[in-house]
């Protein structure tokens, strides 16, 4: 991979910078674990709002059922950490040991075929990129070889997400069923509930988030993002170049289920549960808001947009629970009529004109000049 | 999975499944009429549809506890009164709506989808906090309780024979008002090409807003009509907005006799599979194939053939 000096432009630097500045040092400093816990599970929903910019903000593909992604991710990562709680000295007093509890209260007796792999942590691994990357591949082909998209594409993942909300919740013995999986103990034998693990757990979230900004910039700034782009305004003149669409928008789907599914699987390590309630219609398009709120053409805009309106949601629903559902309500509203490029686009407005007229103040030299020192100073290889 | 049943019984079931899907069936096809107007003439992608649907539904419980109270002689007749008001309610409601709201954004029909998701979860807390949050029932006039026996093991809900003939009043009275109607022939003209529908004089602003008005006022009826067969609380449109959504689509957006059928299709592969298999079993192999059908013929049922 071969990264320009261009990677990030001025702007994006300092994003970068803040970004990184607040989720590496000020947070975990000022924040109480338990705080720092919630954070991370705001995080979780910034994975799947990344996938959403590539999808939805570049490629023009809006999918309402990003949920299940989320939710294949997070039940992959949750089969395995469940069978580990449920080893045989665990579940003695159950009639049959060594399966999980809630197969034991539906009458199963022993694992299930599909349960089995999911002993082994590398599979799992594998399975958590693979499971949500092949299911969307084959939503994908279905969908767009017959060019099935927009409003359409929307309604059918929408189906989808209720679906497998469905499934889940009625097939209790395999699933869990409405309370999901509960009561995940360790990884590899590494108890995951304990401060000092959950602090952990918080920065190799952030890493591996930041991993996810890389790859969606990449993305982004390769022909790959142009053609995206181009596809998103005129889907016809890109087929008549010769481009192949649907493998185009394939491609960007599957990408935002995988980062979706890494989001799942770090809600299961850092929440400790999984369950229906993340998989259905109402989470899948509350992932859209954040995405929307945070700026759908910005990946920094939709991490910010996942961490405000999560945080948001807990205050005012800790404080006025009734007053959440209007405010939500008023912010779809708001973000689609007002404010279609979120705060990103409040920021390129409205803010980075002052910072820039700031700049030019206290430094009478040409612009010019300081364009290209930062980009001489940026991150180069 | 039919072993245990004999020849006559399983008959009987059949029917009497039958019937309850084309109860099912009639609550598809209100509430996806008036989706299918709004979705399929002008594009516009309303998830607050089942609101809508509520809103008509809670106009009908006040209109009924209103008879108790006060003309208890005419309690009951006080349903097409009812009706009426929650036609008149919804539709009015869906005209301020798109005048607030839906008309900035014919052009971004995803964004319709947001906007009108917000405004769903919107209304839904104003239930709450109006109603309660509590389902509540309408008591239903004498002559609409019991049942006609139609053999021995036979029998039919009167309230549901009532909302069938409802159902088909309502269809026959859309299909007349978009396919024979001045106005019907104006809506369909803006839905083909909006720039020519105006310059020929046709204020295409209005029959914006009256098509919508309409839409949601269909839905309202459909609440009505669903208060007879259930209860009614601030989230039970949402349990129904997907469904009806994938009714719409399987038809074919835009064809009204595609509606109907995708609905007695989705209604009556469900109903018959709920009595043999659990009830969300049921619902999931009749979405699997509907969405796999869809994969295989996007276009839904009933297609028109419209140029891109």
């Amino acid at each position: 991979m071969v990264i320009n000096s261009r990677f990030f432009n001025r702007s994006e630097l300092i994003g970068f910078i803040v970004l990184a500045a607040v989720l590496f040092v000020i947070l975990p400093l000022s924040l109480d674990v338990f705080r720092l816990n919630l954070v991370a599970k705001y995080l979780t929903y910034a994975f799947v709002a990344i996938g959403l910019v590539l999808c939805w903000g570049y490629g023009g593909i809006l999918s309402l059922g990003q949920g299940v992604f989320f939710g294949l991710g997070g039940y992959c990562m949750a089969m395995f950490l469940k069978l580990e709680a449920s080893s045989v000295e665990n579940t003695k007093i159950q009639s049959t040991p060594g399966i999980p509890d809630f197969m034991d209260w539906n009458q199963i007796t022993s694992l299930p075929l599909f349960w089995q792999p999911f002993h082994s942590l590398s599979f799992t691994i594998l399975a958590i990129i693979l499971v949500p990357g092949l299911f969307a591949l084959i939503i994908g082909t279905a969908m767009f070889k017959r060019r099935v998209g927009g409003t359409y594409f929307a309604i059918i993942t929408q189906a989808v997400a209720a679906i497998l909300t469905i499934l889940i919740v009625g097939q209790q013995g395999y699933t869990g069923g409405i309370n999901g999986m509960t009561d995940l103990r360790t990884l590899k034998g590494w108890d995951i509930r304990p401060d000092h693990a959950k602090v952990i757990l918080y920065f190799v979230e952030v890493v591996l988030l930041f991993a996810c900004i890389g790859i969606a910039q990449f993305i982004r700034l390769t022909k790959l993002g142009r053609i995206l782009v181009a596809m998103r305004e005129q889907e016809d003149r890109v087929r008549f170049s010769g481009y192949s669409v649907a493998n185009f928008k394939i491609f960007a789907f599957c990408m935002a289920a995988i980062f979706a599914a890494i989001g799942g699987a770090m809600f299961a390590l850092n929440v400790g549960f999984m369950s229906p309630s993340f998989v259905g219609i109402v989470p899948s398009i509350e992932m859209v808001i954040y995405t929307a709120v945070g700026g759908r053409m910005s990946i920094f805009g939709a991490v910010w947009g996942s961490i405000l309106v999560n945080f948001a949601k807990t205050s005012l629903s800790e404080s006025f629970p009734q007053l959440w559902l209007f405010g939500l309500g008023a912010l779809f509203i708001a973000v689609v009529l007002a404010f279609p490029n979120g705060l990103s686009g409040i920021w390129a407005d409205y803010v980075q004109p002052r910072i820039d007229r700031l700049f030019a103040a206290r430094k009478p030299k040409p612009a010019a000049w300081t364009d290209d020192s930062v980009a001489d100073g940026a991150p180069a290889e | 999975m039919f072993g245990d049943y004999s020849l006559g019984d399983l008959g009987s079931i059949f029917v009497m499944q039958g019937f309850a899907g084309l109860i099912l069936f009639s609550v598809y096809v209100l509430m996806a009429l008036g989706l299918a107007i709004i979705f399929g003439q002008m594009g516009v992608i309303n998830m607050a549809h089942g609101e809508f649907m509520i809103l008509g539904a809670y106009v009908t419980w006040m209109t009924s506890n209103l008879f108790q109270t006060y003309l208890p002689s005419l309690f009951s007749g006080y349903f097409f009164l009812a009706m009426i008001l929650a036609f008149v309610a919804s539709g009015a409601l869906g005209m301020l709506v798109e005048w607030v709201l839906i008309r900035h954004l014919y052009k971004r029909p995803l964004d319709t989808l947001l906007a009108t998701w917000g405004l769903s979860l919107i209304l839904q807390q104003a239930y709450r906090s109006v109603f309660g949050a509590r389902e509540v029932g309408v008591e239903l006039p004498q002559w609409m309780l019991g049942s006609l026996h139609v053999t021995d093991s036979i029998e039919v809900p009167i309230n549901g024979v009532f909302v069938m003939c409802l159902t088909v009043l309502i269809t026959v009275c859309v299909a007349y008002v978009m396919y024979k109607s001045r106005w019907g022939r104006q809506v369909r003209a803006v839905v083909q090409n909006r720039i020519m529908a105006g310059a020929v004089g046709i204020n295409t602003e209005k029959v914006d807003r009256y098509t919508f008005g309409l839409g949601c006022g269909i839905a309202g009826v459909a609440g009505s009509a669903f208060t007879m067969i259930g209860s009614t609380g601030p989230t039970s449109g949402q349990l129904y907005i997907v469904d009806t959504f994938l009714v719409v689509v399987f038809g074919g957006a835009a064809s009204l006799l595609g509606t109907i059928a995708s609905a007695f299709s989705i209604s009556q592969t469900q109903s018959t599979l709920e009595f043999f298999l659990s009830g969300s079993m049921a619902k999931v192999l009749t979405l699997l194939a509907v969405v796999g059908i869809l994969m295989l013929r996007p276009q839904g049922l009933f297609a028109l053939k419209v140029r891109k």
